[in-house]
């Protein structure tokens, strides 16, 4: 199907077109709707997490900023904020270090047992959560890092190495390796190279994959309620919780919060990817 | 850093091919060793850097990732408690032939073990574990917790009366102890040093030949009562168990006179009157002592249960995973009322086959539309993609909780539009639809983005030729077009259906009583029955499954090709 | 290169949060409980006030009491208890002390005795269920229903049979996810007196009967797994009916003025109380024990009850409770054991469902998930 209807087109073809168009959209108001129905609903003036009839009227007082308030007042849910603060970049840090210099490793021609090795890196993403949660559990008590802030870290930053890895390989592929050549020919050490040539390339890369990695610490909530205690609880865990035990629509003040968090991020990845493409030469499109 | 090596083998590759223009022979390198050589060693060369490269990260994951599944994994057949926690049971059942109750010896041998087991609070753990394999085995072991102190008093008292000697722990610190040991108490005891512990006790060299039993019931006994955590407890201070006069009496009415007159060493005087004495002693039987503690001591099952788990490792989590269970009579289905296991693996799968069919039907449209749309456009409504995409797993979840229940924005709109009456509201949610609804539209973008990267390389030209040639739309979409997105589908299809099998939180929050996985059930017995081998072993199959896909994956699309938009 | 500079500062951010996270392990005390109405409860009548006295004590309250048993079994598996005081439903109790986990307690030497000197052991009386066992409050898992539905005509539950009575009251329910409680219920409504329910379920016909029972309201039924589930779904109006904890449904009825009426009638008693897990060093020990004294003392009691509609454990501190803290409402009539309400009562029998449990938990999730 091209994108615009030529002008000679059927009856028959103009339905399906515009036919196609409309079932196109409902799919993706299906994907945006959890997302939009949220954000009125974070300005609850109740308690509860229903539309009440003041809302359908657009009553201004049935709306409110109470429940983002009581975000940025409650200790708890504070405390929460700044543990994830606190374990997400550290996580972060972890897998976007080691998984660089193992993508970068993977990118060249000689890997023995290149295919095993991947599929060991990439298997935190693949292995279902509540598997690696409960084996994190175990083993990490046994070893005494469970409910320990160092437990957390690790546990995430394992799990966010696959997103590394994926995204630095794909940006490797495009790498020019006439570039290191280059500069080695021009009497550069390999260090040198790696920090003046090939790292600017690839931190387009490195930085949408250290977005991932953060995102999914950012995110998590299955593995830090099995190795995460009272010290470690997360923005996600306090929802979790919120969710299941005092239920309130603080959680959608911090939805929407963190809806907002995303795009802000999602932007970022989306320029990082430009800014490659145009780095590497090819059309940003 | 590799292209350094890179130079130099092509440095290397041209000294050789003007070396080669000189002389004939085996070609040489700069070096003068052979090119081969040295082309090899450049190899393994780049091959160890690569892997210093990879290396670092590869012993994180393994410690912080293999390592622990490998030790989950492990919990499912490992089945230790039984055997340490009733050793001398376990050894004496090895002989018994399930026809009728056990021997007197073995119940002689339970008495001694259940007695430390008791003092060291391990029998209701062991109770609670084979309670899992036989109802009502937790509250026997229980109560026998209670009742045990008193298997043996009868024996206790007729020493005791024999000479009041036998109720000193001096007599049995002096008949029992190792030299060495006693001297190495008494050291400890003068220090004033609180911190440090008791020696742990040593039997006397040769006693357990001349009093089997009572020196290997003393022993328990000693090392039991030291190892207490809060207030250990001395041998010195304290009268023995029970169980251990039982022992003495056993040992005393079981040895040949000459044993006993034969032994000399401490308390020897003593022990040679008891052993004159005991043959008039009163007796007890220990089934019946057993059997007045607690009636399933008499009971065939329960022996059963125990001698069939009494192996290190077990079969038996596994089994109970696939809703059979191990019997003394062998390998046999539970109740038809208790299976649940490969009910919910099969809905496990069915449900994350029709996820995945959803996320064909939904996701194949989009992709289309968007590897047909200029760039500039698509990448504007990847963006309504990938918002899903990027927000928190648990705010989708409960924005599809406010959607879906009855109360909810789906339904009042419908309500509102005349659709379904106030008082037949849908059920949307707390069922199979509401997981279904909600892990496609969570899924929904791992389809969308395989899909869409292979269907960007499909040149469009194909189409056109297709048409000119006469094609009707439909066939030249059908013909031409989808057999060669069909690898975008196939990479979509396994990844969301990998990762749909293994989702927990949210048929959790939204799959009410029919809408829940294999998952939940892990979930709840790790942290509420506490069944940890069953969960390990429901957790075990579950990975095998997941990591067969992977395989099939990785052979069918490649690891490397996994795109994240 | 700015990409460079942000990735050098994000270093460094990374960097300081993990100094400020060291730093946070300092001395602390590490409290679980349920989180909550009833966490906040403990913090308003025994942790505010104790930390008044003592501001040099951190308290960390951990909201992992659901799942305390197995932590605490993962815990000494490892050699490592990172808590400091726990609390737990009297069952969790039983099993923590049996297997060793939790420390055994003389109530009497460690708790502070009533105002007129009677022990605490006395005073707490018969809730002490086990050698590790503080009581804390009885509460009691009831049923509320909602006082606004228009097919009932008028109608009002009278008994906890109302639950089983789809023709008379129409409409879904909301029970727990559980065999407990809801076997119990079921025989009761299906004939079986009160005293034989227990003995009654240790038969085959028994456990059939109780499930033929439940069988006539699955289809009608949403299944909760926590106590706030059920108040949401009554609140929303998902569920006409529906089990849970007596405090959550006064603080729905009372707190937040919802169309809510509590059903009194079989309701199941239960305690909740603290353990103090073994085996803790000298010096944390010490800093429990000072803050149990205070906290499990007649007039800490009695003042949790002014947060929340549980009974206090301690005999002495019935006569002291008063009025709600923020809405003067008088508590009394409120509480699971005013004889107003506790007519007909299912006493909880822990024994007999250590036992069963796992059995009856097989076959009560394979019930419901056919």
């Amino acid at each position: 199907m091209d994108y615009k209807l030529p002008p000679y087109a059927t009856t028959g073809q103009r339905i399906w077109f515009y036919g196609f168009r409309v079932i196109c959209g409902l799919i993706f108001f299906f994907l945006m709707a959890p997302i939009l129905v949220i954000i009125p609903l974070s300005f609850n003036a109740e308690n509860f997490f229903t539309f009440t009839p003041g809302m359908l009227a657009f009553d201004p007082d049935a709306y409110s900023l109470r429940h983002y308030q009581d975000f940025f007042t409650n200790p708890g849910w504070q405390q929460a904020l700044r543990n994830s603060l606190m374990i997400a970049p550290v996580a972060t840090l972890i897998s976007v270090s080691l998984g660089t210099l193992a993508a970068i490793g993977l990118s060249q021609s000689h890997v023995p047992f290149k295919g095993t090795i991947m599929a060991v890196l990439i298997s935190p993403m693949i292995v279902p959560l509540i598997i690696s949660a409960a084996g994190m559990y175990f083993f990490y008590s046994r070893v005494g890092l469970q409910g320990t802030y160092w437990g957390v870290v690790l546990a995430h930053a394992a799990l966010g190495i696959p997103f590394v890895i994926i995204t630095v390989t794909a940006t490797l592929v495009g790498f020019d390796r006439s570039l290191t050549r280059a500069a080695a020919s021009l009497g550069a050490n390999p260090v040198t190279t790696f920090f003046k040539v090939q790292m600017p390339l690839i931190l387009p890369g490195v930085i949408s994959g250290g977005l991932f990695a953060f995102i999914t610490s950012f995110d998590e909530v299955v593995v830090v309620i099995f190795v995460g205690s009272a010290g470690q609880q997360t923005l996600p865990w306090q929802m979790f919780i919120g969710l299941r035990e005092q239920i309130s629509p603080t959680i959608l003040a911090v939805a929407t919060i963190l809806v907002a968090v995303s795009i802000c991020l999602l932007t970022a990845v989306e320029l990082l990817r430009r800014r490659s493409e145009r780095l590497r030469g090819m059309s940003p499109g | 850093m590799s292209d350094a090596t890179a130079g130099n083998l092509s440095q290397a590759a041209a000294e050789s091919r003007r070396t080669d223009a000189e002389q004939t022979g085996p070609m040489l390198a700069a070096d003068g060793r052979p090119l081969k050589q040295s082309l090899n060693r450049a190899l393994r060369a780049q091959k160890l850097r690569a892997l210093a490269l990879i290396a670092p990260l590869l012993l994180f994951l393994l410690v912080t990732f293999v390592a622990p599944i490998v030790d989950m994994l492990f919990r499912s057949v490992e089945n230790q408690i039984v055997s340490e926690t009733l050793p001398r049971t376990v050894m004496a059942l090895e002989d018994w032939d399930e026809t009728d109750l056990p021997s007197e010896d073995t119940y002689a041998a339970l008495a001694y073990d259940f007695r430390e087991a008791a003092e060291r609070r391990r029998h209701t753990r062991l109770g609670s574990r084979l309670n899992y394999e036989q109802t009502g085995l937790s509250s026997i072991f229980r109560r026998s917790g209670r009742g045990i102190d008193d298997v043996g008093e009868v024996y206790a008292d007729q020493f005791i009366a024999l000479n009041a000697a036998w109720e000193e722990p001096a007599t049995w610190v002096a008949l029992m102890g190792d030299p060495d040991w006693i001297a190495a108490q008494a050291e400890w005891a003068a220090t004033e040093d609180t911190e440090a512990r008791e020696p742990s006790f040593r039997l006397a060299t040769g006693i357990e030949n001349v009093l089997p039993e009572t020196a290997d019931a003393y022993r328990s006994f000693a090392r039991a009562i030291q190892a207490e955590a809060r207030n250990p407890d001395s041998p010195v201070e304290e009268e023995p168990w029970n169980t251990v006069y039982l022992a003495l009496y056993r040992d005393l009415a079981a040895a040949p006179a000459s044993a006993i007159t034969g032994y000399s060493g401490p308390e020897e005087a003593l022990l040679r009157e008891a052993a004159d004495a005991v043959s008039g002693f009163e007796t007890v039987n220990l089934r019946e002592t057993f059997a007045e503690i607690e009636e399933g001591w008499v009971e065939m099952p329960v022996w059963g249960t125990i001698e069939t788990f009494s192996d290190p490792y077990t079969a038996g989590y596994f089994l109970a995973s696939v809703d059979l269970r191990l019997t003394p009579q062998g390998i046999e289905p539970v109740d038809e009322n208790q299976r649940i296991y490969l009910l919910l693996f099969q809905r496990t799968i069915v449900l994350s086959l029709s996820i995945m069919g959803l996320c064909v039907i939904l996701g194949y449209p989009i992709a289309f539309l968007l590897s047909n749309l200029p760039m500039r456009t698509s990448n504007l409504l990847l963006i309504l993609v990938l918002l899903p995409f990027w927000t928190s797993l648990l705010v989708r979840t409960s924005a599809w909780k406010v959607l879906l229940q009855q109360q909810g924005v789906i339904n009042d709109v419908l309500v509102w539009m005349g659709i379904v009456s106030d008082g037949a509201r849908l059920a949307l949610i707390n069922n199979q639809l509401g997981t279904v609804i909600a892990m496609t539209h969570i899924l929904l973008p791992f389809m969308i983005l395989p899909l869409y990267s292979v269907m960007k390389t499909i040149p469009p030209s194909y189409v056109r030729a297709a048409k000119s040639l006469g094609a009707t739309n439909w066939t030249a979409f059908w013909r031409v077009y989808f057999p060669q997105s069909v690898p975008g589908i196939g990479a979509g299809c396994i990844l969301v259906f990998i990762l749909s099998i293994g989702y927990y939180i949210t048929p959790e929050l939204v799959g009410g009583r029919t809408g829940i996985f294999i998952s939940n059930r892990i979930a709840f017995h790790i942290s509420d029955s506490l069944n940890w081998g069953l969960a390990a072993a429901l957790g075990t199959i579950l990975l095998v499954l997941v990591l067969v896909l992977y395989w099939l994956y990785d052979r069918i699309v490649g690891i490397d090709n996994v795109k994240l938009g | 290169m700015k990409l460079k500079s942000l990735l050098l500062m994000s270093t460094g951010a990374a960097l300081a949060a993990t100094a400020v996270a060291a730093q946070d392990m300092a001395d602390s005390m590490t409290i679980v409980s349920w989180g909550g109405a009833y966490q906040s409860s403990q913090i308003n009548a025994y942790s505010d006030p104790y930390q008044e006295m003592n501001p040099d004590v951190e308290i960390v309250w951990d909201e992992s009491s659901p799942e305390a048993v197995a932590r605490m079994r993962a815990m000494e598996e490892a050699g490592n208890v990172t808590w400091d005081l726990v609390d737990v439903v009297a069952a969790d109790a039983i099993r923590l002390c049996d297997e060793g986990l939790a420390m055994e307690v003389d109530h009497d030497e460690m708790l502070a005795p009533a105002d007129d000197g009677t022990p605490a052991s006395e005073d707490f009386g018969e809730l002490i269920v086990s050698d590790c066992f503080i009581p804390q409050i009885v509460y009691s898992t009831t049923n509320g229903y909602r006082t606004d539905v228009a097919e009932w005509e008028g109608r009002t539950p009278e008994d906890v049979c109302a639950l089983f009575d789809l023709e008379n009251f129409p409409g879904t329910r909301t029970l727990e996810r559980r065999p407990i409680n809801n076997l119990e219920w079921a025989l009761l409504c299906d004939g079986v007196a009160m005293e034989d329910i227990y003995d009654t379920l240790e038969t085959e016909e028994g456990i059939d009967r109780a499930f033929a029972m439940l069988d006539t309201i699955k289809e009608d039924t949403i299944w909760w797994t926590s106590a706030a589930e059920a108040i949401q779904f009554l609140a929303d109006g998902e569920a006409v009916m529906g089990s849970t904890y007596n405090g959550r449904l006064f603080s729905a009825i009372v707190e937040q003025d919802q169309p809510i009426e509590m059903l009194w009638d079989a309701q199941v008693f239960d305690i909740d109380g603290w353990v103090v897990p073994a085996d803790l060093p000298d010096d944390r020990l010490a800093r429990v024990e000072d803050f149990l004294v205070f906290a499990t003392d007649t007039q800490r009691l009695a003042d949790q009850a002014a947060y929340i509609s549980y009974g206090p454990a301690r005999a002495s501190s019935a006569p002291m409770v008063g009025t709600h803290a923020e809405l003067g409402v008088e508590m009394a009539p409120h509480m699971p054991t005013n004889p107003a309400n506790s007519e007909r009562v299912i006493v909880f029998n822990y024994l007999w469902w250590a036992d069963y449990r796992d059995d009856l938990d097989a076959r009560f999730q394979a019930w419901l998930a056919q």
